[in-house]
């Protein structure tokens, strides 16, 4: 006969759960972390606020002046014209990339490839100096004879120049977020389109596209602010958009920094306008994924 | 009535189909059996066209699916016109393949309005009724990913029915379901082929086979080479290749 002399283990173990604290783990560097950072924090503001050389009030006077003003209108003018004709031409070069043609192919392989290499700023002079390379411009039958000739230097503004360089630069940038986004979709999508007998250009518009913008949303923003800060360098073409102002008012003052923060929070202030847009834009195309 | 008349088709080197010859008469259920690889899925797929064929032609009531025949020749006809005549054949995907951004009524309606050019309250109508045949009157509204796969089929099936298909292709649609889900589907079969819809299935499961085929077929290495009715088929196969292939799924 055997005798136990302590409790089942399971008795046990049930008696030590109702007795026992859970004691988390403690996270001291965290502590030590948290103090750096917010003293790195309040030198920035106090140096914000203290430095003298900020000249906030010189800031403030010229944030919401008038040319300042109509300068940012340009810049909003140029962002929005340079991302409806960059992306309606990525439109148009992402399916010939995918197509079967090899011709329309290359062609868009090539485009991407040069407006990808060229530097903004040196595509944009090429534009203004348009006139140096070709006097006039005719629109006729190819290598035919032309039936309407117009001057480059009268047909191609700055203000057009300017347009023309971020909408071209933009379309290769624009056509390879919409290539990803395509071929992001399940091609299963597109063979139950066609079992249905959908029409072509319908399945890209009601099935590809819509799931696509799943994939294109967060590089088009992200492209989009690109172009929104991108339009600064039109100021060599002597555009007034807000960088090109804001230089002309610190060449006549001298008040280079506070004009560089008008600039510089305007641009800050329009990219949070364009994240709260894009947060409702793709919450809209998500729908279907959420739960 | 569906007429396939010495179809071959290879992928590459690889030849898939070796000269198919198979008739299917409206109203009827046709159960194709055989082994994975044997060709099954491309005989369905070639039947509306997503496959184009090397040799032979594909006939559904007397007219040339994908293909226009100028005396001896077949020339390829258009996108639009292939797209037209896909209208008319409804196909079931194993993967269901519902269209994820639009709700289960707006899966259905998509190709009675686009492709038929019905209207709006037309399609909606009868996409309503649909859903309700297939026992989701309640899920009009839901989104694919909210439903469970056995439902996610059904609403495919309403979505190729809503075409008033002449034909209807099913490619193993009960696949990929779990198989507490399986039953559902089999379910919504069962009522079409009583329905006198004309069904080309290719599936696993033999018992519904058994109980609904007119006619099973046994396709193996891209030959057609056994068919019968089921009792034929399944309880006396002529051939090897199918008693083999019965034995390993029969367990």
């Amino acid at each position: 006969m055997t005798v136990l002399s302590s409790p089942p283990a399971a008795a046990r173990a049930a008696d030590e759960g109702d007795r026992l604290t859970v004691v988390p783990a403690r996270h001291p560097w965290r502590w030590v972390s948290t103090v750096v950072a917010l003293v790195l924090v309040a030198q920035l503001v106090h140096g914000l606020i203290t430095n003298p050389g900020w000249d906030w009030g010189t800031f403030a006077g010229y944030f919401f002046e008038k040319s300042v003003l109509n300068a940012l209108l340009v810049t909003l003018e140029l962002t929005f014209a340079g991302a409806v004709l960059g992306f309606l031409g990525g439109v148009l070069l992402a399916p010939m990339r995918l197509s079967a043609n090899p011709v329309l192919r290359t062609v868009s392989w090539t485009y991407i490839w040069v407006f990808r290499s060229v530097p903004l700023i040196v595509q944009l002079l090429f534009w203004a100096n348009l006139g140096y390379l070709y006097e006039t411009l005719q629109l006729g039958i190819p290598f035919g004879p032309g039936l309407l000739h117009f001057e480059s230097r009268s047909l191609v503004s700055s203000l057009g120049a300017a347009l023309l360089g971020l909408a071209l630069h933009e379309a290769a940038y624009a056509a390879e977020i919409v290539r990803a986004g395509l071929i992001s979709v399940d091609q299963r999508q597109l063979e139950a389109a066609a079992a249905l007998g959908i029409p072509r250009l319908r399945q890209f518009r009601r099935i590809l596209l819509p799931q696509a913008m799943r994939a294109i949303l967060p590089s088009a923003a992200n492209e989009l602010v690109n172009l929104l800060k991108s339009t600064s360098v039109v100021y060599v073409l002597a555009i007034g958009e807000l960088f090109y102002q804001v230089q002309v008012v610190y060449g006549r003052t001298g008040r280079v920094v506070p004009l560089l923060m008008v600039a510089t929070v305007w641009y800050v202030i329009l990219t949070a306008v364009l994240s709260v847009f894009q947060h409702y834009v793709e919450r809209h195309f998500n729908r279907g994924w959420r739960r | 009535m569906i007429e396939v008349r010495g179809v071959h088709k290879s992928f590459g080197h690889h030849e898939v189909l070796k000269g198919i010859d198979l008739t299917v008469e409206a109203g009827s259920v046709t159960v194709v059996l055989g082994p994975s690889g044997s060709g099954k899925s491309t005989l369905l797929r070639v039947l509306n066209h997503l496959e184009k064929v090397d040799r032979g032609h594909v006939r559904v009531d007397g007219s040339l699916i994908g293909y226009r025949q100028v005396g001896d020749r077949l020339y390829e006809l258009r996108e639009r016109q292939v797209l037209k005549q896909r209208a008319a054949i409804g196909f079931v995907f194993q993967t269901f393949n519902l269209f994820p951004h639009l709700t289960a009524l707006e899966n259905i309606v998509e190709a009675p309005i686009s492709a038929l050019g019905r209207s709006r309250a037309d399609a909606t109508a009868r996409a309503l009724e649909l859903l309700d045949r297939v026992g989701l009157a309640d899920k009009a509204a839901a989104y694919p990913r909210q439903l469970s796969g056995g439902q996610q089929q059904r609403v495919a099936i309403a979505r190729a029915l809503a075409l008033d298909p002449k034909l209807v292709l099913f490619d193993e649609p009960t696949s990929a379901l779990d198989p507490e889900l399986v039953g559902e589907v089999l379910d919504v079969l069962r009522d079409l082929a009583g329905s006198g819809t004309t069904m080309i299935v290719v599936t696993h499961e033999i018992g519904f086979a058994r109980e609904v085929a007119d006619r099973i077929v046994f396709l193996d290495d891209g030959r057609l080479i056994e068919q019968g009715t089921p009792t034929e088929l399944l309880d006396s196969p002529k051939h090897d290749r199918t008693r083999a292939f019965l034995a390993k799924v029969l367990v």
